[in-house]
């Protein structure tokens, strides 16, 4: 098993790489287009803003590398957003493997932006990133903008309701951080890593 | 519904963990990994590290053990103490750490919190406020991690609280330092105050004691965590208790 992190140029990339570590697997960080080829797992990880990880993404040319990727690639936080076809976030085209466009929470009475501490999930059906969850775990979520729920196999609320797991074909994403969820998050990461290339 | 944070706050000085009674007189708790795991295991939903000793002395915060606690653990946590630029800021989150917070240096420059928001996100960028009543007004005060070197930077409270938002604050956490260490609980008027000008997140810290503190912080000032240190450091409050007599009477827990 070979794991790409792509380097997206965001903030804390290091903890994908810990979570990774602490589940026995290496992983590198890289931008190298062979590389991520190569591997049998690609994270596409991020915490940052839209418009500098899809510059940064762009530069390294990556975008038509990870748009025809076959093997299992995973998303998170920023990663899911840019899956879609564009971002509120600075206006930008994303990568356009999923349709949509990722908006900004509305927010209102009560509700903090950003959306930033632990939710549940609502699985409306099931996904190889489930196995062993019962459903009613707390994941870690760090984020202001969202991606709508057509594609969502599991949503959270906010207010309003947005996509927490997407997946289409081989692409999955989470908007938490399933690299600082705990446990269930761990499992996550293993559901992941256990599916075959 | 995002669940409420109970939110250990470990102080720590070259490497230790520490713990003083209204900022003075530092005892050491401990290895920083090992407390980081436990409270981990225990269940705390978030942790910060305040590195009291890099701001007043104006280093930077030390990046070998916030690479040690990433490695370590798998809840988020903050880094504070002596960020003062954005490679700093970087170097602390490519180490793992999931926000940095900044307190004195944001006095130091304000615009610092607005590159910070613009390099990371907002979501990375935690103020911390150290707030003090001076009569009837609440005041800022700069360096309280030394005593000997505290500031008044002429700032009230509730200007910096609005003023750290428009600049790109994703995250407040206001430490009332009159309530600190003392353990009779939360500053519940200057919370709910500041509350009402806060729409980003705001964390309690200063004054728990018992569980009931925690329930009046999180039902009468409306705060998304609260943070505290000598209550857990001591085996005083376990966080499981915590959890479920909180969950017990309708607050909103991960459990």
């Amino acid at each position: 098993m070979t794991i790409s992190i792509i380097d997206s140029g965001g903030a804390n990339i290091g903890s994908v790489v810990h979570a990774l570590g602490r589940l026995g697997v290496e992983s590198v960080l890289t931008r190298d287009a062979e590389e991520i080829r190569a591997a049998s797992h690609v994270i596409l990880p991020g915490v940052g803003v839209a418009a500098s990880a899809m510059a940064a993404l762009r530069e390294a040319k990556l975008v038509e590398v990870i748009r025809s990727l076959t093997q299992p690639v995973l998303g998170i936080c920023l990663g899911l957003q840019l899956l879609y076809e564009s971002s509120d976030e600075g206006g930008v085209e994303c990568l356009g493997i999923l349709p949509g466009r990722v908006k900004r929470l509305a927010g209102g009475e009560g509700l903090r932006l950003p959306h930033m501490g632990w939710n549940r999930l609502s699985w409306r059906q099931d996904d190889p990133l489930a196995r062993g969850l019962e459903g009613s775990e707390w994941f870690y979520f760090v984020h202001s903008f969202a991606a709508p729920t057509d594609h969502a196999v599991a949503t959270a609320a906010h207010g309003q309701t947005f996509a927490a797991v997407v997946r289409h074909g081989n692409f999955a994403a989470c908007q938490f951080h399933p690299e600082k969820s705990a446990g269930p998050g761990a499992r996550i990461l293993r559901n992941f890593l256990g599916q075959p290339r | 519904m995002v669940a409420v944070r109970i939110i250990p706050c470990l102080d720590v000085r070259d490497g230790r963990v520490v713990k003083g009674v209204r900022f003075r007189n530092h005892r050491d708790m401990g290895d920083i990994v090992a407390l980081a795991e436990r409270y981990r295991d225990a269940g705390a939903d978030e942790l910060v590290f305040y590195d009291i000793t890099a701001s007043p002395q104006k280093r930077s915060v030390d990046v070998e053990w916030v690479e040690r606690v990433a490695a370590a653990i798998d809840i988020p946590f903050c880094v504070a103490g002596g960020i003062r630029d954005v490679a700093t800021a970087r170097a602390v989150l490519h180490a793992g750490a999931d926000k940095i917070s900044v307190n004195s240096p944001a006095l130091e420059r304000p615009d610092l919190v607005t590159e910070l928001a613009d390099a990371f996100g907002s979501q990375c960028v935690v103020v911390g406020i150290d707030s003090i009543r001076d009569g009837d007004e609440l005041r800022v005060r700069q360096y309280t991690g030394d005593p000997d070197n505290m500031v008044d930077p002429r700032r009230d409270t509730a200007s910096w609280v609005d003023e750290v938002q428009r600049l790109g604050a994703g995250e407040i956490v206001l430490n009332c330092m009159d309530a600190d260490g003392v353990r009779t609980g939360y500053d519940i008027d200057q919370l709910a105050a500041m509350r009402k000008r806060c729409r980003v997140p705001l964390i309690a810290s200063g004054g728990a004691g018992a569980p009931e503190h925690f329930l009046e912080v999180f039902q009468q000032a409306d705060v998304d965590g609260a943070l505290a240190a000598t209550v857990f450091h001591s085996g005083q409050i376990a966080i499981p208790d915590l959890k479920a007599w909180l969950s017990d009477h309708d607050v909103q827990v991960r459990v």
